[in-house]
């Protein structure tokens, strides 16, 4: 359950339409985009602060056109700059729930040292990290993100450089949460950002987000709904990992490797199977679980990380409440006043 | 003991104590100044040191100084040429005899002077011994060697007895400046309050000074400068960077709205950052970010959450931030940009100060990309300017960037302590809660001034942005017209600023032959040169500007009442460009000097003697 403990609780219970703004959404019809839209309008009333609690930050880019389509406090802010406008906001402002909306471009490239500092001081923020895996706004440009050799305008030849798994970023970085949600299952992001929202520090949901004009399907593999049961493993907490169509595969740990098994084969049963601990603070299994791939693995969708940790705002506040109590300078009177004075 | 010695009563002194980067030259300089300060001399200091932390031992490269000007009368600069030269080693005294003036008195630690260490500071013969000191007042001691004896009962080991040099040189300079040791010796004690065996060394070494002092036969001149004149008051001694975050702080208390500040290290600004560190009892909330562009952008993120953002830093910092600050200006949102100038470009030269980036803060921008630019011109005024750039940034819901440079931040001088009750009021534009009217670009008719409207407000919600907005809806728009509008707009909204600052004021005459110009830092240099030649008789005025942009009302107005105008600065020339772009009509002379180094006072007196005369 959401605490209340900074934040406010709204008064009267609120609903989807409180969220719509009165602006027209321009993105490509198609775009895996408004299926976000849509999950947010579903979780921030069941999150329930108040509605002037919210605020949501942007950089540039398809993503970031996102503030303008919620009716909050927005600010669409420059190139790759959004978890650091984020991060000022929250620190000054800590009643307030803050949320970035961002790309792979925004994220990974021009604002990646933005990125991965945000999520080493834990601020409570929820970045939503739409990657569709192209410079959407651009016209298609490849990204950190996109596969190696993938034909780009661009990389007519190939992209020859290695993406990032945004995962594997975000657990380098010390990151305490992580969760990953396809866009085409508005059912399980609105849990996860209902996850993220509880989840004191920096949340960082990956979705995997269809750009229908310049980088059409490069999901589908993982996504498609004929087969995603076998494609997707739905983490739970608390419970084995189990996939598949008939739920008759699982993940195992195998000496120091995850692996994919049949269930009643070679004697292997559900007790064997890994059992999902998305709160432990030790990264090992949850950096595995990140790296999963493709055609050996599913990808393993839903919370993989939610390690409690102290956040940078919190511990701002009580650094300011302590010194507060006990320094003899209260006023800058005072402190005008402290060390070596004379009168003349 | 007592023996005859000349005393020579002095209406300014300069001393600059140099020796090797691990000397402790800073901690002397500072302490000797303190109690300069409390005898109640004016002042001013500069440090002087390397942007090495520790170079090579022994060589030019590793000279750190720390000069003071100390006077009965008024005091506006750190001194050209120094008065008294205290050298720890052959490479100090290499480095800064050229600052000595001709019979200065030279303090010179003799012990240092071995063959290996001359050699190492460029010099062929011993200078102590080959007669090119001839002409000075020099007072010549084995400073290390009587130091490692006057400690000897107290057992201590060779490298602290070493290291406790510096206060062996500082109690026979009290001696010679006819000053009481008693303060120091309590200022030891609180410094090294964990270290007995420490204080006791310094102590011991401090008093040992002293007394060697009054009994050598080396000394055969004493000083004695008066106390000043000053106006009645509570004062304190206080560099430009503690000054401008006091001055923040200050600003932050009397507006209501919590100071954030994100800033990155960067020479000559960081001791801002420190300072801000240090008050979080004031709720001061201080983020030191992963870059300059965080910086800032964190400090635009709090000022959209109602606080009052600010950031701190120097020119190349300043280049880095270009992008967020027309995004500060378009999003109309109060910021405050400190930038402690040093000599560019690129890094440039770090520790050196220079009026470097007046055109960056005028114009480093894409687009029409208005603000507020102001300059600090003395270490204790960055507090008055620091304060006023927070106000106008709040009240004008605009960034100001404010000037000053490494010879205000690194500098110190007398303050005569405000009571933070009598500083201007401070008003921010504050939108009310569920105010129905409420528009995120609707303006104040006189000031053309936005609403500062703060999340988790009720009623309020709006969004901004680094896109065009119409005005008042502050909807995104590429409308024509509208742009033209805003341009305008945001444009005017800075010129009307110039309704709320001071006129210029003419420091003599209003009219007359020549008019002295400058900006910021240099006042207390131009200040002096020109009061010098006033006295002589000369018909030359001068004007200082803290406000650049916009220009007080009446400047074209002083400008146009002397014959002759000489714009003074420690830059190629962007001020006075500046004015010629804006009031062409003028004819301008420029005195530009780019070395690192302030004017000195006589070079520009040399000047204004040939404007003058041609």
């Amino acid at each position: 359950m959401i605490s209340y403990k900074r934040i406010e609780k709204s008064p009267v219970e609120l609903t989807k339409q409180d969220f719509v703004s009165d602006q027209m959404v321009k993105w490509c019809p198609g775009c895996g985009a408004h299926a976000i839209l849509a999950a947010v309008g579903n979780v921030f009333p069941k999150i329930g602060y108040r509605k002037e609690n919210f605020a949501m930050v942007s950089g540039i880019g398809c993503s970031s056109r996102f503030p303008y389509y919620v009716d909050t406090f927005g600010f669409h802010g420059i190139h790759g700059r959004a978890s650091a406008i984020a991060s000022g906001l929250k620190i000054a402002n800590p009643g307030l729930s803050v949320w970035v909306a961002t790309g792979d471009g925004d994220s990974m490239a021009i604002g990646g040292n933005h990125f991965i500092h945000v999520i080493r001081r834990n601020i409570d923020i929820n970045i939503l990290l739409f990657n569709n895996q192209i410079y959407g706004l651009t016209k298609g440009q490849f990204s950190p993100t996109t596969p190696l050799g993938s034909v780009t305008k661009t990389s007519p030849h190939g992209t020859i450089e290695h993406p990032f798994t945004v995962s594997g970023l975000v657990m380098g970085s010390q990151g305490t949460f992580f969760a990953r949600v396809p866009d085409n299952n508005i059912k399980l992001m609105t849990e996860v950002l209902y996850e993220a929202a509880k989840h004191d520090g920096t949340s960082v949901v990956e979705i995997l987000q269809n750009c229908i004009i310049f980088a059409d399907k490069v999901h589908e593999q993982v996504t498609n709904r004929d087969t995603r049961e076998e494609r997707q493993l739905f983490l739970k907490h608390g419970e084995p990992m189990i996939f598949g169509k008939d739920l008759d595969k699982g993940i195992i740990l195998n000496g120091t490797r995850l692996e994919v098994v049949e269930l009643g084969k070679n004697g292997i049963n559900e007790g064997d199977l890994l059992v999902h601990d998305m709160y432990t603070r030790d990264p090992g299994i949850h950096r595995m679980l990140g790296w999963m791939k493709p055609p050996h693995f599913p990808v393993a969708m839903g919370v993989i990380r939610a390690a409690p940790a102290d956040t940078y705002d919190d511990l701002t506040e009580r650094q300011i409440e302590t010194a507060k109590k006990n320094s003899k300078i209260q006023t800058v009177n005072d402190l005008l006043r402290s060390g070596d004075t004379w009168e003349i | 003991m007592a023996k005859k010695q000349q005393v020579r009563e002095l209406e300014d002194v300069v001393v600059k104590f140099v020796g090797d980067s691990g000397d402790g030259m800073q901690l002397t300089g500072t302490l000797f100044s303190d109690v300069a300060a409390l005898s109640g001399n004016d002042l001013a200091t500069f440090p002087d040191f390397p942007a090495e932390i520790r170079a090579p031992h022994n060589t030019i490269a590793g000279v750190s100084g720390f000069q003071m000007h100390i006077g009965r009368r008024k005091i506006y600069t750190s001194g050209d040429m120094c008065d008294v030269l205290v050298a720890m080693n052959p490479a100090s005294l290499k480095a800064n005899l050229k600052w000595a003036k001709p019979g200065a008195t030279l303090v010179i630690d003799s012990s240092t002077f071995e063959e290996k260490a001359i050699g190492k500071a460029g010099y062929i013969e011993n200078p102590l011994e080959d007669g090119s000191l001839e002409g000075y007042h020099v007072i010549k001691a084995p400073i290390t060697e009587l130091t490692t004896e006057s400690l000897a009962d107290l057992g201590v080991d060779k490298r602290l007895a070493e290291r406790t040099k510096n206060m062996f040189v500082l109690g026979l300079m009290f001696y010679l400046f006819d000053r009481d040791i008693e303060k120091p010796l309590e200022f030891i004690k609180q410094k090294f309050k964990d270290k007995p065996k420490v204080v006791q060394a310094n102590q011991t070494a401090l008093k040992a000074g002293y007394n060697f002092a009054e009994t050598t036969e080396a000394i055969k001149i004493t000083f004695k400068v008066g106390a000043a004149p000053l106006e009645k008051g509570l004062y304190r001694n206080i560099t430009g960077n503690v000054a401008t975050a006091w001055g923040l702080l200050a600003a932050a208390e009397r507006s209501g709205r919590p100071l954030f500040l994100g800033s990155y290290p960067i020479t000559p600004a960081t001791e801002i950052l420190m300072e801000l560190a240090r008050h979080k009892s004031l709720g001061a909330k201080v983020f030191q970010a992963e870059d300059e562009i965080a910086g800032i952008c964190s400090a635009i993120g709090a000022s959209f959450g109602g606080s009052m953002g600010v950031t701190t830093t120097s020119g190349p910092g300043l280049s880095l931030k270009s992008e967020a600050l027309g995004l500060a200006v378009i999003t109309e949102l109060p910021l405050v940009i400190v930038n402690v100038q040093r000599a560019g470009p690129s890094t440039g030269m770090p520790t050196k100060s220079e009026q470097s980036d007046l055109m960056q803060a005028l114009f480093g921008r894409n687009g029409e990309s208005p603000l507020m630019v102001m300059a600090a011109s003395s270490s204790a005024n960055c507090f008055h300017y620091a304060y006023l750039a927070s106000k106008y940034a709040m009240e004008h819901m605009t960034p100001v960037i404010l000037l000053t440079d490494g010879y205000l931040g690194f500098g110190s001088e007398l303050f005569k302590i405000p009571d933070v009750n009598d500083l201007p009021s401070i008003t921010p534009p504050m939108a009310d809660p569920d105010d129905p009217n409420f528009k995120p670009y609707r303006r104040d008719e006189k000031t053309l001034v936005r609403k500062w409207a703060v999340p988790g407000v009720a009623g309020l919600r709006h969004r901004v942005g680094g896109l065009e907005k119409t005005n008042i809806d502050g909807n995104v728009s590429t409308d024509p017209l509208n742009h033209q509008l805003m341009v305008n707009i945001r444009e005017e909204k800075i010129n009307r600023i110039a309704d709320y600052i001071p006129l210029l004021e003419v420091n003599g005459e209003p009219e007359g032959e020549l008019l002295v110009v400058g900006w910021g830092g240099t006042d207390g240099a131009l200040a002096s040169a020109v009061t010098r030649m006033q006295e002589e008789g000369h018909s030359i005025s001068h004007v200082q500007f803290n406000y650049i942009k916009p220009l007080p009302k009446n400047t074209l107005d002083v400008l146009s009442r002397f014959k002759k105008i000489v714009v003074c600065e420690l830059n190629a020339g962007q001020f006075v460009n500046y004015l010629r772009m804006l009031f062409p009509a003028i004819p301008y002379h420029q005195f530009n000097k780019v070395q690192g180094l302030p004017f000195h006072v006589q070079e520009l007196t040399d000047i204004f003697i040939k404007l003058l005369e041609d």
